[in-house]
C-alpha cells in the first residue's frame, strides 16, 4: 500500500486517449520518475491527481482517503502540492509575497478573515517564508516582483512555494526545463536533501535524464497514455520497449 | 502609533489634514471675485466629497484588489439610503442607528447579490451584478412603492411614528442629529473678504470617512489583502496553493457592499430623503470612474478620483453661458463669442463631455490613475526616491 494509488484512471479528449487504464503505486518517502515521450499524457495524468481534470474512469487513493471529485484546493490542503510545467506564481506580487500566501495557506486552512492583523506582524510566517527563499538561493531577490523574473527563477520560486507547504507529496512537472546547468544541479540538490531530511513523497516528470537518473528511486515509462514498463532505474535504461519508445527517440 | 507602517502612517495623516481643513482648502478664492465660481468649500459639496470618497475606498477593496468589476454597487448605496430613512421614520432621527441599519441591510443585500453573482468571473460576473441592480432600481422605482415612496423617493412626515425619539417638533419635522448635535448646523468664519463655513454634517462624515479608510489601509495590508490581490494576479495558482477564492471574493464584495451602505447611509444623515435614482446603473458606473480615475488599487486613489468626480458635477454643472461672457468680457466681442461657443457643450448639463475626456484622458496617458501621474512628478523631483519606489512600488503615494 502506497502512500499514492492511481487504479485504472483513463481520459479522452475527444478521440484522443490521453491517459489509457493508468495504474501507479508510489511508496511513501521515495521519489517516482514519470518518463515518456512529449504528448505521452504525463501532464494529464498530474492534472488528474491535483483536481484540475476529473478522469473519465479509475480512482485515485491518497493516504487512504479518496482524491477524485475534490476541489483543486482540498487536494492541496490535504497535503498535495504540485508545481507547473508552464511557472504558475503570481506575477502581481513581489517573490516575499509568492511565498507568504503558501505560508498563510498551510497555517490558516483555505479560508481566513484575517482582515486586521498587519503581514508585517506575522514574525514567524516571515521567518518562515525567508528560510525558504535562502534555500532556493532567491533571499536576495525578495522584493523583486515576481513577473520580472527569468524562467529558471520563476521556476524556483515555484517550488519553493510548493516546498514552504511541507506537503507530503510533491507533484513536480519538468521542474528544470528552461534552468541553466549550474541552476539544474542546485535543484537536483535541494530536491535530495529535501527528501532525505523531512521525507517528502515525490512524483517527477523529467525529460533531463540526468535529473531522472539522480533522483528517482523508480521509474514509469508512459508512452501514449499507457504505462510500458515500471522499475528501478538500473532495469529501465537497459529496457528494449524503454529504448524503443521514448530513449531511441530522445538520442535522435 | 496605529500600527500602520511609516508611508501609511504619513498617508494617513496627510488624509486626516485634508479632512480637516478642507472648508480652507477648498475656498481658495475670496467671495467677490470671478473665480468664487471654482470654490467648493459648502457644505453640500463638501459633504459630497467625503460621502463619496467612503463608496469609492469600499468599491476599491473589491474592484482594486480582486479585480472583480462590478457594476451594480449603487444598488447597496441605494439600500442604506432606504434603510436609512426608515429608521428616521420609525425609531428616532439619531443618526447612529440609521447608519448601523444601513450598513448591516445593504450587507445582507450584498451576501445575496454575490452570491449568486460570483459564480461568475469577468464580463458574467459584471453583467449579472448590473442586473441585479437594475432589478433592484426597477422593483424601489415601481413595484415596492409602499416600502421605497416609488417616483417621489422615500421622505420623512410629521405622521412618523419615530418611537424613541420626537415625532414634531414645534409642528416641523426634526432634523437629523447626533446625540443632539444638529446634521444641518454650520459655523460661518469671514475673513477679508474670504468666507468658510463649518459644517457638522460635513465633520460628522469626515470622521467616519477617517474611520473607513483606517479600516481600509489596515485590510490592505492584511494577509486578507494579501489573498484578495493574490485572486486578481492568478486565481489558478490560489486554488493549487490550497486556498479557496469565492469566499474571500464574497467577503471582500459584503465589506465593499457595507461601505456602499454606510455611504447611503450618511447622505440620507445629511438629507433625510432617498430616491430610487441612487441606483441607476450610471451611479454604479461613477463610482467605477471615481476608482479608475484616482487609480485602482491604490489607498487614496479612490479619495481623490471621489473628489475629482463630486467636484467637476458640482462645480462645472454650474457654470452657464452668462458665466462664460463674464470671464472672456475683457476680449473682442467676435472672439469672446466663438470662445463662449467652443466651450458651452463643456459646462452646464455637458459636464458629461469634459468628465468624459478628463477620463479618456486618463486612462489612455495615466493607467495608474491620479496617484500614478502623483509618482510620476514626485520622480522627476527627486531621483534618489525614483530607485526606492522602482523595486517595491507602494501603493498609495
Ligand atoms: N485539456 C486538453 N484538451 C484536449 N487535449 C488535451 C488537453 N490536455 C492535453 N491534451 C492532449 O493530451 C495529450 C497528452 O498531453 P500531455 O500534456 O499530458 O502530454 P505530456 O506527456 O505532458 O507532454 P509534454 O512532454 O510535451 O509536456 C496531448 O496530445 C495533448 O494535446
Ligand atoms: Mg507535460
Amino acid at each position: 500500500m502506497g502512500i499514492l494509488e492511481v487504479n485504472g484512471v483513463n481520459k479522452r479528449f475527444g478521440g484522443l486517449q490521453a491517459l489509457g487504464d493508468v495504474n501507479l503505486d508510489v511508496q511513501e518517502g521515495t521519489c517516482h520518475a514519470i518518463i515518456g515521450p512529449n504528448g505521452a499524457g504525463k501532464s494529464t495524468l498530474l492534472n488528474c491527481l491535483v483536481g484540475k481534470l476529473a478522469p473519465d474512469t479509475g480512482s485515485v487513493i491518497f493516504q487512504g482517503n479518496p482524491v477524485l471529485g475534490r476541489k483543486p484546493h482540498e487536494i492541496n490542503q490535504m497535503g498535495i502540492s504540485r508545481v507547473f510545467q508552464t511557472p504558475e506564481i503570481f506575477s502581481d506580487q513581489t517573490v516575499l509575497e509568492n511565498v507568504l500566501i503558501p505560508c498563510f495557506a498551510r497555517r490558516d486552512g483555505s479560508f481566513r478573515m484575517h482582515a486586521y492583523e498587519s503581514v508585517n506582524d506575522e514574525g514567524d510566517i516571515l521567518t518562515q517564508a525567508e528560510e525558504m527563499l535562502e534555500e532556493v538561493n532567491m533571499l536576495s531577490k525578495k522584493d523583486m516582483m515576481a513577473s520580472s523574473l527569468s524562467r529558471g527563477d520563476k521556476r524556483r520560486l515555484e517550488m519553493a512555494m510548493s516546498l514552504v507547504q511541507q506537503p507530503q507529496l510533491l507533484l513536480l512537472d519538468e521542474p528544470t526545463a528552461g534552468m541553466a546547468r549550474a541552476d539544474t544541479n542546485n535543484t537536483i540538490a535541494l530536491l535530495k536533501e529535501i527528501k532525505e531530511k523531512r521525507n517528502i513523497t515525490m512524483v517527477i516528470i523529467e525529460h533531463d535524464m540526468h535529473v531522472v537518473f539522480s533522483l528517482a528511486d523508480r521509474i514509469t515509462v508512459l508512452a501514449q497514455g499507457t504505462p510500458l514498463v515500471e522499475d528501478i532505474p538500473e532495469n529501465i535504461k537497459g529496457h528494449p520497449k524503454v529504448r524503443e519508445a521514448y530513449l531511441g527517440e530522445a538520442q535522435v | 502609533m496605529l500600527g500602520l507602517n511609516n508611508a501609511d502612517r504619513k498617508l494617513f495623516l496627510i488624509v486626516v489634514c485634508l479632512v480637516a481643513f478642507a472648508p480652507f482648502i477648498l475656498n481658495p478664492f475670496p467671495d467677490n471675485v470671478g473665480m468664487a465660481q471654482f470654490n467648493a468649500g459648502y457644505p453640500d459639496l463638501m459633504q459630497k466629497l467625503v460621502i463619496f470618497g467612503i463608496f469609492a475606498i469600499g468599491y476599491n477593496i473589491l474592484f482594486g484588489l480582486t479585480g472583480y468589476l462590478s457594476f451594480g454597487h449603487a444598488a447597496f448605496l441605494g439600500v442604506g439610503s432606504y434603510a436609512g430613512v426608515w429608521m428616521m421614520k420609525l425609531l428616532t432621527m439619531n443618526v447612529v442607528p440609521a447608519l448601523i441599519v444601513s450598513v448591516v441591510v445593504a450587507g445582507l443585500f450584498s451576501l445575496l447579490i454575490g452570491y449568486v453573482s460570483l459564480r461568475r468571473t469577468g464580463i458574467y460576473f459584471s453583467i449579472l451584478t448590473l442586473a441585479f441592480a437594475q432589478m433592484c432600481y426597477s422593483l424601489a422605482y415601481s413595484v415596492l412603492t409602499p416600502l421605497t415612496g416609488g417616483e417621489t423617493g422615500l421622505t420623512l412626515s410629521l405622521n412618523d411614528p419615530r418611537v424613541i425619539g420626537v415625532t414634531e417638533v414645534d409642528g416641523n419635522i426634526p432634523v437629523p442629529h447626533f446625540f443632539g448635535l444638529d446634521m444641518q448646523s454650520a459655523v460661518d468664519l469671514d475673513v477679508a473678504g474670504w468666507s468658510f463655513t463649518f459644517s457638522t454634517g460635513y465633520y460628522f462624515a469626515g470622521v467616519i470617512m477617517l474611520v473607513a479608510f483606517y479600516m481600509s489601509v489596515r485590510l490592505f495590508r492584511s494577509p486578507f489583502g494579501l489573498m484578495l490581490r493574490a485572486i486578481k494576479s492568478n486565481q489558478n495558482r490560489m486554488s493549487y496553493t490550497g486556498l479557496n477564492a469565492r469566499p474571500y471574493t464574497l467577503a471582500a464584495f459584503v465589506i465593499s457592499g457595507m461601505y456602499a451602505g454606510l455611504a447611503g447611509g450618511l447622505m440620507v444623515a445629511m438629507d433625510p430623503l432617498a430616491g430610487a435614482e441612487r441606483m441607476l446603473w450610471t451611479a454604479s458606473g461613477e463610482v467605477v470612474l471615481m476608482t479608475i480615475l484616482g487609480g485602482a488599487g491604490t489607498l487614496i486613489g479612490p479619495v481623490l478620483g471621489a473628489g475629482v468626480i463630486a467636484y467637476l458635477e458640482s462645480i462645472i454643472s454650474t457654470i452657464n453661458d452668462s458665466i462664460l461672457h463674464s470671464w472672456f468680457q475683457a476680449l473682442p466681442d467676435s472672439l469672446e463669442n466663438f470662445l463662449v461657443t467652443i466651450l458651452h457643450p463643456f459646462v452646464g448639463h455637458g459636464w458629461h463631455l469634459t468628465l468624459g475626456l478628463v477620463f479618456m484622458g486618463i486612462v489612455i496617458f495615466l493607467p495608474g490613475g491620479i496617484v500614478e501621474g502623483g509618482r510620476r512628478i514626485g520622480n522627476l523631483f527627486s531621483r534618489k526616491k525614483a530607485d526606492d519606489t522602482e523595486t517595491a512600488p507602494e501603493p498609495g503615494e
